[in-house]
């Protein structure tokens, strides 16, 4: 016993060797800028955020204005279509790629994964020299006779939705491949083999037993979708994102207190969600 | 056998099955009467399992029949046959509980809920579950799985039932158990039960009749006895129970015996079946309950052996033996270790000529 003891605090020291350099990069690179971001939405406008500082809640107060609520709900707005459509489109792409043979497997991966190899940036542009006016999609279209005119895709809110869509949509399909690829689907025959159809013994097995990996993929989506803006700035349209409205405050109006304030009630919705995936029973996304 | 007995339920016509890698089933064809209990019994990969499958519909035959009560079914889909199966892993639902997993089968086909209530109320009581209806699997043990999984194949009323190695994943005890139990349960019940495992005892102890399979064939169906004692091949004497086999020629034919002779001497086995004649070569199959070592020749015999070791197990003595071209043999029979042979000792091996089968029959027969 006493040996063991002995192992373990040796374990237990070796493993602080590890931890130690992690905790202090967490702190100095994250803990530390987000508290300077709260001191900062805390105290007087124009202030730094230090001892000699007036502390006050108007910069959270001054947040309650119609035209921000409606960015906030804009955000969130967005942010949910392109769950729900991440969602339609991924959870079909994970359970194909899930059951499917081993080298279509491999090809769909590739195909979920190659995209990560350039920059979400680059890409955008690309889909904007497709997408715009003269471009080969309207091209082709024309070409085969289903439009006269060409269509005004950028700058709508589908094109924005697309862009956002195709940068998340990843996120969306590793959870929910990953759900199918663990699920037992002796289960589905059990279901089967007792008298349901495969449609119903999908509604009553399979989706149910991938919940996990659905619910995980939404949260992956939605999150970052919530505070992404500059693909709605590529995309065009004038849509008006948090995102933007964060980088306003910060940048042209030089109103830190208010762009840290709005900073925090991001954090907040975000952590939100999070807690709520948590307490109804989500899977640990490796955050807390 | 009754009327009853003797109808046919279910009909497996010509079955072959590749799956891109030879045949896992080469031309099967089985009678499964009403209310029988079948086992299909082999080593795994034998394709055992892939027949059960296609009776269930979880695969399609490449060629062949599957009648159940007249019916072809051989494309209808799992849940249009009025067939169930208990998986080899139970495959209960984790996330509904023991009721609502008993229920589903009956969920399923729209039975009204007061009936469904009352159904899975009766299924539970039948496996002695009733406690634990509202249990998750997770909370079960292997034996309890085991039987829920057994409630929910029967719930629906099924025609027939199906299991796949049910008992393959529980302790030797708790296993013996579930035999006498599930037996009971099917003579009770009156349901037919197509039955698979690799455990020939379970097989012999729980079955009507038993197929014994290998590389996608029925190497012989027949009663348990007739399987343990009238072996048709090499393989199934060897796969069911413990035996030596023991090639020779015979000598001559004297009303139902034959007496045959090899380089370790001379033996004689029972005929009535095999129909032997003088000349030919046969195999002969002895269990080793059956062998025994005598310290003196018996008469018919004359297969001297030299004694390697005796050791008790338990109620008797085994005798391990080799013969004059070295082939090891093992007899049982002396019941104290002070009346066994000594290593060393010559001992004359012999048997009840009626008891030791001729495998496959004569050789001009084949």
């Amino acid at each position: 016993m006493a040996h063991n003891r002995t192992l373990e605090k040796a374990d237990a020291r070796r493993n602080m060797l590890f931890v130690l350099p992690m905790t202090l990069f967490a702190v100095v690179l994250v803990a530390l800028p987000l508290i300077y971001v709260l001191g900062t939405s805390l105290v007087e406008s124009g202030q730094d955020f230090s001892l000699g500082a007036t502390f006050t809640l108007n910069n959270y107060k001054s947040l309650l204005r119609a035209d921000y609520l409606q960015v906030f709900f804009n955000s969130l707005k967005l942010a949910f279509f392109t769950t729900v459509l991440s969602f339609i489109i991924g959870y079909p792409f994970g359970y194909c790629m899930a059951r499917a043979s081993r080298g279509w497997k491999a090809l769909l991966m590739m195909l979920v994964i190659i995209p990560f190899w350039t920059s979400a940036l680059v890409r955008i542009y690309g889909w904007k020299i497709l997408l715009q006016a003269n471009g080969p999609i309207n091209a082709v279209l024309r070409s085969l006779g289903l439009i006269e005119k060409n269509i005004k895709f950028l700058g709508s809110y589908g094109s924005v939705l697309l862009a956002m869509v195709y940068c998340m949509i990843s996120f969306m399909i590793l959870p929910c491949h990953s759900a199918v690829d663990k699920m037992d689907f002796t289960l589905v025959e059990a279901a089967r083999d007792l008298g349901s159809k495969p449609w119903k013994a999908f509604i009553d097995v399979t989706l149910p037993l991938t919940m996990p990996g659905i619910l995980a993929g939404c949260v992956l989506v939605f999150v970052p979708s919530v505070g992404i803006f500059y693909l709605a700035d590529i995309m065009g349209g004038g849509l008006v994102l948090v995102g933007n409205l964060i980088r306003d405050q910060l940048l042209k109006v030089r109103d830190w207190n208010t762009g840290s304030a709005m900073s925090m009630v991001l954090i907040l919705i975000t952590a939100g969600i999070y807690l709520v995936y948590r307490k109804s029973g989500g899977d640990d996304l490796g955050v807390f | 056998m009754d009327e009853a007995m003797s109808e046919v339920l279910l009909s497996l016509k010509h079955i072959s099955k590749n799956f891109g890698e030879g045949d896992v089933l080469s031309d099967v064809s089985l009678d499964v009467r009403k209310g029988e209990f079948v086992t299909l019994l082999g080593a795994s990969g034998c394709g055992k399992t892939t027949t059960l499958r296609i009776v269930s519909g979880l695969e399609t035959p490449d060629t062949g029949e599957v009648i159940l009560n007249g019916k072809d079914m051989t494309d209808l889909p799992p849940e249009s046959r009025p067939v169930n199966t208990v998986f080899q892993s139970y495959a209960l639902f984790p996330h509904m509980n023991v009721e609502k997993n008993v229920a589903y089968g009956l969920k399923v086909r729209k039975m009204d809920k007061a009936a469904q209530a009352a159904r899975v109320k009766e299924m539970l009581e039948l496996v002695q579950m009733s406690e634990y209806a509202k249990r998750m699997p997770a909370q079960l043990s292997g034996g309890q799985r085991q039987r829920i999984a057994i409630a929910r194949a029967l719930a629906p009323q099924p025609q027939l039932l199906l299991l796949d190695e049910p008992l393959g994943a529980l302790d030797l005890q708790l296993r013996r158990q579930m035999q006498v139990e599930l037996k009971r349960l099917q003579q009770a019940l009156g349901i037919t039960f197509i039955y698979i495992t690799h455990d020939q005892e379970e097989a012999i102890n729980m079955s009507d009749r038993i197929a014994v399979m290998k590389d996608g064939k029925f190497e012989q169906l027949g009663t348990p006895e007739e399987i343990y004692d009238r072996p048709k091949t090499r393989y199934v004497a060897q796969f069911i129970g413990r035996s030596t086999i023991l090639e020779g020629r015979v000598r001559c034919v004297s009303g139902s015996t034959a007496v045959i002779e090899n380089e370790n001497g001379l033996f004689t086995a029972d005929s009535t079946e095999a129909s032997l004649r003088a000349g030919e070569t046969c195999e002969v199959c002895v269990r080793t309950e059956r062998m025994r070592a005598s310290k003196t020749p018996v008469e018919g015999f004359n297969i001297p052996a030299t004694v390697r070791e005796a050791r008790y197990a338990g109620g008797s003595v085994l005798t391990y033996v080799n013969l004059k071209d070295g082939t090891e043999v093992v007899a049982e029979g002396v019941e104290r270790m002070c009346d066994a042979a000594q290593p060393g000792d010559t001992v004359y091996m012999h048997w009840n000529p009626a008891q030791a089968a001729v495998i496959g029959g004569a050789s001009h027969g084949a």
